[in-house]
């Protein structure tokens, strides 16, 4: 073994999910558009509501990023913020390039690593505590990359990244939560759809 | 069988604002037509069901995007398919290659044949088979009715090789 190897790694730090949430919720332009799926989800729905988000749920599970991309550049004066689960991230990690690839300014991904499916059962998603998400927002293309495990930390700078010309990729290491039910739709997508649609318009 | 030129134009004429895209050996030669007009807009992505996503993106943002992948990409992309026009109702539209419909010497007895129109029928989509130049005019027609209606629609091209 070499002595590098015997290094221990240090625990991560890892904030509350929904303080972490809601400090993205404190921090959104009502004009920003914002994308939510899975756990964050569930948790931004206890928040106060507003006509520009987007509870993605029911969700083709991986698909907020891409919808956001889509989002971002339909609507390029307006800020697009997606709410993602690391489960949901590992399942469409192409998305990562795909938005790099196209630049939207507007565009912010933020990922809660809590290393866990916690909707299904909290089994451990595939690479829990190995995977480096920045490492793997920057290796796709994007060059604001921002990563956080101190609540306090995270509170003060998310007004500052989310504001810095995109495309931004966040990371934030939040504690699992175990026992909770997943995301209940908060209505028909179809009829929310067409909501959504005509607040942006209007 | 389509020039990029002739569905460049084509699509500019039918206001379609982006192209989201996968390429095959057929489709993915419209693209440099496409960059070079610059209407519509090209994005590129890394796979087909994030071609379908990427759309709805679009869509639910005022745009008017068109799906250009193979059909196996449509086989890949079931689930994004069902959320974006079966959940959220989008009525997106697609031009969708058809591997080896015209000639199968490089993929002898290929599979797309068997499952390519059941899974689009499965999913609920309308779709017209353009098999000769002939029909070109049937890729506007289809689009313009299905865009009318609010329904998904979709061109399924035949396509001469693998």
């Amino acid at each position: 073994m070499t002595a590098q190897a015997m290094i221990p790694t240090p625990p991560r730090t890892r904030m509350p999910a929904k303080d972490a949430l809601a400090a993205v919720h404190a921090a959104r332009d009502a004009r920003d558009i914002v994308i939510t799926t899975m756990t964050p989800a569930r948790d931004w729905m206890l928040l106060p509501q507003q006509p520009l988000d987007l509870v993605l749920v029911p969700s083709a599970m991986g698909s907020a990023p891409p919808l956001g991309l889509g989002l971002a550049l339909a609507q390029p004066n307006r800020r697009v913020i997606v709410c993602n689960g690391d489960g949901s991230m590992l399942m469409n990690l192409g998305a990562l390039v795909s938005i790099a690839n196209a630049r939207p300014a507007n565009l912010v991904v933020i990922v809660f690593v809590n290393g866990t499916y916690e909707v299904t059962g909290s089994q451990p998603v595939p690479g829990a505590d190995i995977v480096d998400y920045p490492a793997l927002a920057r290796a796709a293309g994007f060059e604001s990359v921002h990563a956080h495990g101190s609540l306090h930390e995270w509170q003060s700078a998310v007004s500052r990244i989310i504001a810095m010309p995109g495309p931004t990729f966040v990371a934030l290491d939040v504690e699992p939560v175990h026992g909770q039910p997943g995301p209940k739709s908060p209505g028909p997508a179809r009829e929310r759809a067409r909501q959504f649609m005509q607040a942006l318009r209007g | 069988m389509f020039s990029g030129e002739k569905i460049c134009t084509l699509l500019e004429q039918l206001g379609v604002t982006h192209v989201v895209t996968v390429p095959d050996s057929t489709i993915g030669r419209w693209q440099a037509a496409i960059e070079e007009l610059g209407t519509p807009s090209l994005v590129r992505v890394c796979r087909e069901g994030e071609a379908w996503q990427v759309a709805a993106g679009l869509q639910l943002g005022g745009a008017a995007p068109l799906v250009l992948i193979q059909c196996t990409g449509l086989l890949e992309a079931g689930d994004a398919i069902r959320n974006a026009l079966h959940d959220f109702g989008l009525p997106l539209f697609a031009i969708i290659g058809y591997r080896s419909y015209l000639n199968q010497d490089t993929l002898p007895g290929d599979t797309c044949l068997v499952f390519t129109e059941p899974t689009l029928d499965a999913w609920q989509i309308d779709y017209r088979l353009v098999t000769k130049p002939s029909q070109f005019d049937d890729i506007g027609a289809h689009f313009i009715a299905c865009r009318d209606a609010g329904k998904p629609g979709a061109i399924l091209l035949a396509e001469g090789k693998a």
